[in-house]
């Protein structure tokens, strides 16, 4: 027996106090880990961008369109690689709710700029590149729908009518299922070919939403920025040239900050555990003062009996934070698949784990702290006077 | 029994002041208790018998005056030199056995040995020894709220035993037994005192308790009368 004994036995005296407040910690815990991560995850967009590409979209806002035209004249420009399009489509797969991140683009440039992060099988490439009415398929969207090269989807727009069958929905022959090629890179997205498309819809043809670009070298971005933006200032259709990091910061903001969002809950979540653990602590030494003066009485040093009802709130918090972060660890292998796009690469990350290591000693502190300065402080005579 | 004084008070004082008002429990009392002693204190409720034992075993401290236990001046030692003082020179006994509910019996004799440096194996044999000396040897791994309150009382002999202090002091140790059990209680206290030599103080109300000591201290509105138990 040493003092650990005694702290888990102190600890688990009430078990149904005790798991209450370990449900509670694990709780706020498996909160952080997952939304900790995933924020991490969506926000990543600024590391998972390559850092030659930019990004054209009409300056009043990425949903804004421009002409198809503007595409030859960026191409002109000194600096430029190689440029291509996309176009947001909007697409679901039978139901709303299954919701397809989905872009018309022009293949064969679209695939040279973004080259660096998708992997294909040659085979397939070449099959999608020669086939106007194929489309390339994410692999974590085929996982999702159980879809295979060769089978023929359908995908509804919530944005477009296909003029051909006056309804939204578009069919596809999958010529490709690729992988990503490196970290933090998506692949809960499909694309299509742009001219197929254009064809068959019924309005907004020849303009295209943004164009993708990759520069001959990153020390030249802002130049070709400025030079693209000047080349069409004045013009109906004005542009805005930001890096692929940027945009996609850009992107995320348009859907809340995430952020704020998850330092909110995480944040909710602590300060309820804070006051539910720190006063069911202090009522706990309190009900054990009579305990805590015969443990003095038989010669246990202030100091000692400081330390084991601060170890008691530090076991407690260890082990509700530590189940709860090993359960991040397996909801986010699970949700990894299921938000795909919006948080790439999702994974309970270190810095993650060991800012919920720093919480755990926090939060045993805190709640350790008081009840174990009221032990310190007790005086033996009242201890034992007390009934 | 040697002579040499192993609880000598002198001249202490002890008063608790509330606001304005002073309550004085006793004044300038002198008391000599020598090794290998066992004294019974009675007195009626209120006269300060806990508070006396509470100054002998070092948890309290007098207004004034001195105690000297077991060759330390223990009035004036630092909070930190006298729980070691403590855990070293005496054992406790309480009305209500003050057990940890959570540990065996085993477990709460263990307890002092803690604050030893005894490792694990010489541990468990001074907790046999202890818990075999009270007739408890079949009951280690019983927790406190699985045993009787003679047998819970037993358990707290030997955790104020395990250590082998020189001093018990008991506080009505009887107090919440019955008649049968308060003798079996009493007569290993006996035992503890004329074959083991401890030198106990025990304050009880019950006089056929105190015919158990060696001797019996009156303690009455501050002052002690000793009158021989047999001839009260
Ligand atoms: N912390 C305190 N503050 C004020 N008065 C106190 C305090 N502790 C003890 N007293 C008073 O001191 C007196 C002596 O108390 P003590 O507990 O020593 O009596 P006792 O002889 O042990 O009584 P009993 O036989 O009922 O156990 C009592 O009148 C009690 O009210
Ligand atoms: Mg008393």
């Amino acid at each position: 027996m040493g003092d650990l004994y005694l702290i888990r036995k102190n600890l688990f005296r009430k078990k149904t106090r005790a798991v209450l407040m370990m449900v509670a910690i694990f709780v706020a815990f498996l909160l952080f880990g997952v939304l900790g991560s995933f924020e991490r995850a969506f926000n990543s967009g600024e590391t998972g961008a390559s850092a030659t590409r930019l990004v054209v979209n009409n300056k009043i806002n990425f949903t804004q369109p421009m002409p198809i035209a503007y595409l030859n004249r960026v191409r002109a420009v000194e600096g430029v690689r190689v440029a291509s399009h996309w176009n947001w489509f909007g697409g679901y797969f039978q139901e709303p709710r299954n919701f397809v991140i989905s872009f018309a683009v022009e293949p064969d440039t679209y695939l040279d700029v973004v080259g660096t992060d998708y992997a294909f099988v040659p085979e397939e490439k070449a099959a999608f590149l020669a086939d106007r009415g194929s489309i390339a398929v994410g692999d974590a969207v085929a996982k999702k729908f159980g879809w295979q090269v060769g089978d023929r989807i359908p995908l509804t727009s919530n944005i477009f009518t296909n003029r051909s069958t006056g309804n939204r929905t578009w069919d596809f022959t999958i010529a490709a299922i690729f992988t990503p090629a490196r970290d933090l890179v998506g692949t809960d997205v499909v694309f299509f070919h742009y001219e197929y498309f254009n064809e068959t819809r019924s309005f907004g043809r020849d303009f295209i939403g943004s164009i993708v670009l990759e520069t001959t070298d990153p020390a030249l971005n802002d130049k070709v920025a400025d030079a693209i933006d000047a080349l069409f200032a004045n013009s109906p259709f004005e542009t805005k040239t930001v890096t692929e990091a940027a945009f996609n910061k850009a992107f995320a903001e348009q859907l809340g900050n995430i952020t704020l969002i998850v330092t909110l809950v995480v944040g909710a979540a602590f300060v309820t555990i804070l006051m539910i653990v720190g006063n069911t602590m202090v009522m706990a030494i309190r009900e054990r003062t009579r305990e805590i003066g015969v443990l003095k009485t038989l010669g246990f040093p202030n100091g000692r009996i400081f330390r084991m009802v601060l170890g008691e709130s530090l076991l407690l918090s260890f082990i509700g934070g530590g189940l709860g972060l090993a359960a991040a660890y397996g909801a986010c292998i699970f949700l990894a698949p299921l938000v795909g796009g919006f948080a790439p690469g999702l994974t309970l990350a270190l810095p993650v784990v060991l800012a919920g290591v720093g919480f755990m000693v926090l939060l045993g502190f805190v709640t350790g702290v008081i009840p174990a300065m009221n032990a310190l402080r007790l005086n033996i005579v009242t201890a034992l006077g007390r009934d | 029994m040697s002579n040499a004084p192993l609880i000598r008070i002198f001249k202490a004082s002890k008063r608790f002041t509330k606001g304005k008002e002073t309550i004085t429990i006793f004044e300038n009392l002198n008391l000599s208790i020598p090794q290998g002693d066992f004294v019974a204190i009675m007195g009626p409720s209120g006269s300060g018998k806990t508070t006396l034992l509470n100054l002998c075993g070092g948890i309290d401290r007098p207004t004034s005056g001195e105690v000297h236990v077991a060759g330390a001046r223990i009035d004036s030692l630092p909070e930190g030199a006298l729980s070691k003082w403590r855990a070293a020179n005496v054992g406790f006994i309480f009305q209500f056995y003050n057990l940890m509910p959570m540990l065996t019996a085993a477990k709460n004799v263990e307890l002092p040995l803690l604050l030893t440096k005894l490792g694990g194996a010489e541990r468990r044999k001074r907790v046999e020894t202890a818990l075999k000396l009270v007739n408890l040897a079949d009951r280690l791994n019983h927790l406190p709220r699985e045993m009787s309150g003679g047998q819970m009382q037993r358990v707290a002999i030997a955790r104020a035993m395990v250590s082998d202090p020189t001093l018990l002091l008991c506080d009505e140790p009887t107090g919440d037994l019955d008649r049968t059990t308060a003798d079996e209680i009493l007569k290993t206290l006996q035992l503890l005192n004329r074959e083991l030599g401890k030198t106990i103080v025990m304050v009880t109300h019950d006089p056929e308790a105190a015919k158990y000591a060696r001797r019996t201290l009156h303690l009455d509105k501050g002052v002690f009368t000793e009158r021989d138990v047999a001839a009260a």
